[in-house]
């Protein structure tokens, strides 16, 4: 069997968490911040790729970064090219997962005591120490539980990757659009494969979250 | 010290206006729930921004408007102890004093302060602990001793007492009076708990409405609060419109009464107040005959509810509070007050 579809998959997921952990907590953060009617158009434009169909999501990438399109054409002469390639993943996982961290983050934030960031202040820290050690510490829950979903998410995505880089066997190919391939020829099999890995990566995930989450009930933090 | 605030905001339904000398010691801000007082002292510490105004301490120019001078909160140099004291939940009792030690950069300098501090708050026995496994007292202290380590010029206390419940509350009035005064340092103190502010401040301001009242000695505000709003923030229960009778009389409408002075009445009076608890059936003046309504008992005192004789229909009766072991056998049928204390209220 040719693992390289999970390989691929796993190094799509972490890379565009990654991205969307930094992402969709700057973004949580600048949003809360913003007058009313500018936080509300900004709000939408960063959760539709959550209700539109991946398969949109892709079309859009596509607009933006296919080869024939402007900013395609200049990344091109770089030598980067988003279409077709195994980091064109990281794109399109990336933009459909954004939504679940940005939320979550929101979420987690707005939720926060002010007062704790508030006399960090007073007590001379600067805001930088104040984020990373004192807001983001009492939000790791809600954070924990974001990056989670958008890994989940990331790993699972088909619509957009399939329009964006399709699947190029031992190139492409990640479980998802591995699974779709084989059942379109037949090889049913091998279909079954790749869903019980999916499974098994699935039910790891969700053992993990449980694991971390009553470790820090033990440990007491908020 | 020196504090000037001139300040105003526009706050929901009402505008806080503030304008506020003062030269140091205690201060108490008395007053009711949502009048502004929080916001007047997050504006001080930096953490809300006025619409317009100045604020000067010991000289230097906080905030002002005019000139575009506002000082992030980091480089006010101003403490400030939060109602539910902002510990970082995050951080062991020391590691939040730590936070305070922020500006020290000298390695042993930070640590012999730490260790100072927790001596004299008597934090040893809880250093290692993390904020929840402490008790609302602990929690209080740790906060206070990580305020005072970053050596603040100022000290701004935002109900410091409302998160205890009440026997806990008396025993830390105490302990913190002790620190103030151990610390010597010029304090501000927000509450809408009259005791809390008597026990702890030399000087108090009422405020009402979003507008700072009036600035006095503690003991002479609370025997002479001057206006109706002060009157009813220092605990005085019965209050009504009056006007001026002659040099030392009022007349009381409401009441049907006509009661006589200590102080002078001047023309401008709007309303008279009668403490509940200086009520006399033994005084020779100011004697008018009561009807009493009800009786509510309470651990140390009875509180008896009365009309006047002459009382105007649909005004509220009037409160009468005598110690249990001072109550007489039979009511009296006259219940009088001394001249000294009906308490003279003019317009704000």
């Amino acid at each position: 069997m040719d693992w390289y579809p999970l390989w691929n998959s796993v190094r799509i997921a972490a890379a565009s968490c990654v991205i969307v952990f930094f992402a969709g907590i700057a973004a949580a953060y600048y949003v809360a911040k913003l007058p009313r009617v500018l936080k509300g158009l900004l709000d939408v434009i960063f959760t539709l790729p959550m209700v539109l169909p991946p398969t949109v999501c892709g079309y859009f990438l596509l607009i933006l970064l296919g080869p024939r399109r402007p900013l395609g054409m200049f990344l091109a002469r770089y030598g980067i090219q988003f279409a077709m390639t195994w980091y064109g993943g990281i794109a399109a996982s990336a933009v459909v997962a954004f939504p679940l961290m940005y939320r979550t983050a929101r979420g987690a934030f707005e939720s926060f005591d002010l007062s704790l960031a508030y006399s960090g202040q007073t007590l001379g820290l600067s805001n930088t120490y104040i984020f990373w050690r004192i807001r983001m510490p009492a939000c790791r829950q809600g954070i924990l539980a974001g990056v989670v979903l958008a890994f989940a998410r990331a790993l699972g995505e088909y619509g957009a990757t399939s329009m964006l880089i399709g699947y190029v066997p031992g190139r492409t190919a990640t479980i998802s659009t591995t699974v779709y391939q084989l059942w379109r020829t037949n090889d049913e099999a091998g279909a079954f494969r790749w869903v019980m890995v999916n499974l098994v990566i699935s039910a790891v995930i969700l053992l993990t979250v449980n694991m971390l989450e009553s470790k820090n009930r033990k440990a007491g933090g908020t | 010290m020196s504090l000037s605030v001139h300040i105003k905001r526009k706050l929901g339904n009402f505008t806080l206006r503030i304008d506020l000398e003062y030269e140091g010691g205690i201060l108490g801000i008395l007053g009711a729930s949502g009048c502004g007082k929080s916001m007047t002292l997050k504006s001080i510490a930096g953490i809300e921004k006025p619409d317009e105004g100045r604020i000067v301490l010991n000289g230097r120019v906080l905030f002002d408007s005019e000139k575009r001078i506002n000082l992030k909160p980091q480089e006010r140099n101003v403490g400030y102890l939060f109602q539910n004291y902002a510990l970082f939940p995050n951080m062991t009792a020391e590691k939040n004093i730590l936070c305070g030690l922020s500006r020290e950069k000298d390695r042993t300098a930070r640590q012999k302060k730490l260790e100072d501090v927790i001596e004299a708050m008597e934090i040893q026995k809880f250093r290692k602990k993390y904020p929840h496994q402490l008790s609302g007292g602990q929690q209080q202290r740790v906060a206070l001793a990580r305020m005072l380590v970053s050596g603040p010029e100022l000290l701004l206390l935002d109900e410091p007492f409302s998160a205890l419940d009440a026997y806990l509350r008396e025993q830390l009035q105490t302990q913190v009076r002790h620190i103030l005064q151990k610390f010597g340092k010029d304090v501000i103190l927000v509450s809408h708990n009259r005791d809390e502010v008597y026990y702890l401040c030399c000087d108090v301001a009422v405020m009402d409405n979003g507008k700072l009242l009036k600035l006095a000695r503690t003991k002479k505000l609370f025997a002479d609060p001057g206006s109706r709003a002060a009157a009813i923030l220092t605990g005085c229960k019965n209050i009504a419109g009056a006007r001026k009778a002659g040099e030392y009389e009022v007349d009381v409408p409401e009441w049907g009464i006509c009661l006589k002075t200590a102080q002078p009445v001047r023309d401008d009076l709007c309303a008279v107040g009668l403490r509940a608890h200086y009520f006399n059936p033994k005084s020779r003046e100011n004697l008018f005959p009561v009807v009493y309504l009800a009786r509510r008992e309470e651990p140390f005192e009875v509180r008896m509810m009365f009309r006047y004789a002459g009382q105007q229909e649909g005004t509220p009766d009037l409160w009468w509070r005598i110690p249990k072991d001072r109550r007489p056998q039979q009511m009296p049928k006259m219940l009088g007050i001394a001249p000294q204390n009906v308490l003279l209220l003019y317009p704000e």
